[in-house]
């Protein structure tokens, strides 16, 4: 009776899922800053980044199409840039007119517009398969082999292993209605209230939820301090990395290197 | 003359894959109690969670001569109440009457009606001083009556309880347990409280690995010591 499907690691054991976590964290980030940096316009670089992630979503076993079904997330925030069509300078590529208002389309706004959308999808490509092929407790370690700050990564370490114990306790507040929603059997009364009603009784279980957790987080906090916590996050050292990964990551940097240099080549 | 509770080769797997009950056939008669014992992970809240569809696996399960299924949810939940384990899962509501008058409110009753069944339920288990209460601040015991109550507001002809005396002191344990003996319901309670079970329930189902192990009167499968010990139970 719990809830699975939050966890997006799927097991395997392909050559991606095999890599140190922290050479895949690095990888990860570079290929996102690459296609951050590549500038607007410059197509091939976008095709050659492309086929580098599809690459990596091949060798990682993972399923091509299940990578991209979940790179669909990417689409509703490239929306905040849309904008950026209307308000860049350049020349006009399209007019239209609703009523009195005149909307100019210019070119460039265009290009950097599918410039970002592209982006963002192959940035999202690449967090997905190191988010599905390291497992979350392997990437706290990346984080923290990274030098981000330990109490940061203490954080996300926490935030996950509630995460899931918040979603059991929502789960069961809603079976504890469901099975009080009953109807009276009585002709010409319909079950259910209005909408009011129900609106107020889920901001009732709202927030009882929030005061859960807010009395659980500190709970936590006295097991914590009983158990010798004094505010400083420390943890074991970490394994050295072996010859192959760090080869795996100077090729990775490279490649990438060589990706954003032709960019700045076709870019401009 | 229908039964309360008729369940007939009842199989249901979790989605992961995990068997949690298998083949499992029980019938109770109106007025009858019922104790479901067993061990940890036998299936026993997945069972109780399929006498008002919220689980529903293969097999049928009726309540009160109503086959449960999707079409008689509505009816199935206001005649089987649910009580479940941790009382703060079920008491969701800002103060102790919004949670009594919940499942008559969602009903669709008159408000009249509904006071009048806020009472009588926080009446029938000793809290009618506490309708203004913040749930979130009683004690356990405290919690577990009105979790009780929220449930007896709507007439249930089944009253079904998921580990009724977990978690309580000897005093509030002693007073629930009075409280159950006085409610004139058909009683189905999970549990690991043996003694509650001889005290309380005259019949006792073992439940164990998701089958129905024993079915029998209480005052003979307890005096089977290698029966409850094969599993996992004690003699009291």
């Amino acid at each position: 009776m719990h809830i699975h499907f939050l966890d997006p690691y799927r097991s395997g054991d392909s050559l991606i899922h095999r890599l140190d976590p922290r050479v895949k964290f690095v990888l990860a980030l570079a290929f996102i800053l690459t296609c951050a940096l590549t500038p607007a316009g410059a197509w091939p670089v976008y095709v050659l980044l492309f086929a580098t992630i599809l690459a990596i979503e091949i060798l990682s076993t993972l399923g091509v199409g299940y990578v991209l079904k979940r790179a669909i997330l990417a689409f509703p925030f490239v929306l905040a840039a849309l904008p950026i069509i209307f308000t860049t300078p350049g020349a006009v590529w399209l007019e239209l007119g609703i009523g009195s208002w005149e909307l100019t389309i210019s070119l460039p706004g265009l290009v950097r517009f599918l410039s970002i959308a592209l982006k963002s999808w192959l940035s999202v490509q690449a967090a997905i398969v190191l988010a599905a092929s390291t497992p979350f407790p392997e990437l706290l370690v990346a984080m923290r082999a990274v030098r981000i700050p330990r109490l940061l990564v203490a954080i996300f370490g926490l935030m996950w292993r509630y995460l899931f114990v918040l979603a059991d306790e929502a789960l069961r507040l809603n079976r504890a209605r469901a099975a009080r929603s009953g109807n009276s059997g009585q002709p010409g009364i319909k079950a259910g209230g209005d909408l009011a009603w129900r609106a107020r009784v889920t901001g009732g279980m709202a927030g009882n939820l929030f005061l859960r957790a807010f009395e659980r987080s500190d709970r936590i906090y006295l097991a914590m301090v009983s158990r010798g916590y004094d505010g400083e996050v420390r943890s074991l050292p970490l394994p050295a990395i072996t010859s192959a990964n760090w080869l795996v990551l100077l090729a990775g940097l490279v490649i990438l290197g060589v990706l954003l240099s032709l960019s700045f080549l076709f870019g401009s | 003359m229908h039964h309360s509770i008729e369940i007939e080769h009842l199989s249901y797997s979790y989605p992961d894959g995990h068997l949690a009950l298998q083949d499992v056939s029980l019938s109770i008669k109106p007025g009858e109690k019922v104790a479901l014992v067993g061990p940890n992970g036998a299936g026993k809240s997945t069972l109780i969670l399929h006498l008002n569809g919220i689980l529903s696996g293969e097999g049928s399960v009726c309540v009160c001569g109503l086959e449960v299924s999707p079409a008689t949810l509505g009816r199935v939940r206001a005649m089987v109440g649910l009580i479940f384990q941790s009382p703060d899962d079920q008491l969701f509501s800002p103060t102790v009457f919004d949670d009594v008058a919940f499942g008559p409110l969602y009903q669709g009753l008159p408000p009249g009606e509904v006071a009048a069944r806020v009472e009588e339920a926080l009446g029938a288990v000793h809290m009618s001083a506490y309708a203004r209460r913040v749930s979130h601040h009683l004690s356990m015991g405290e919690k577990k009556r009105i979790a009780i109550a929220t449930v007896l507001s709507m007439k249930p002809e089944v009253l079904v309880l998921d580990e009724p005396t977990a978690g309580l002191d000897p005093r509030s344990r002693r007073s629930l347990i009075r409280l159950l003996g006085e409610l004139p319901l058909t009683m189905l309670a999970a549990t690991h409280d043996m003694r509650m079970v001889r005290e309380l329930f005259p019949r006792m189902v073992i439940l164990d690995e998701g089958r129905v192990a024993a079915d029998g009167p209480t005052g003979v499968l307890m005096e089977d010591v290698a029966l409850l010990e094969a599993h996992g139970l004690e003699r009291t």
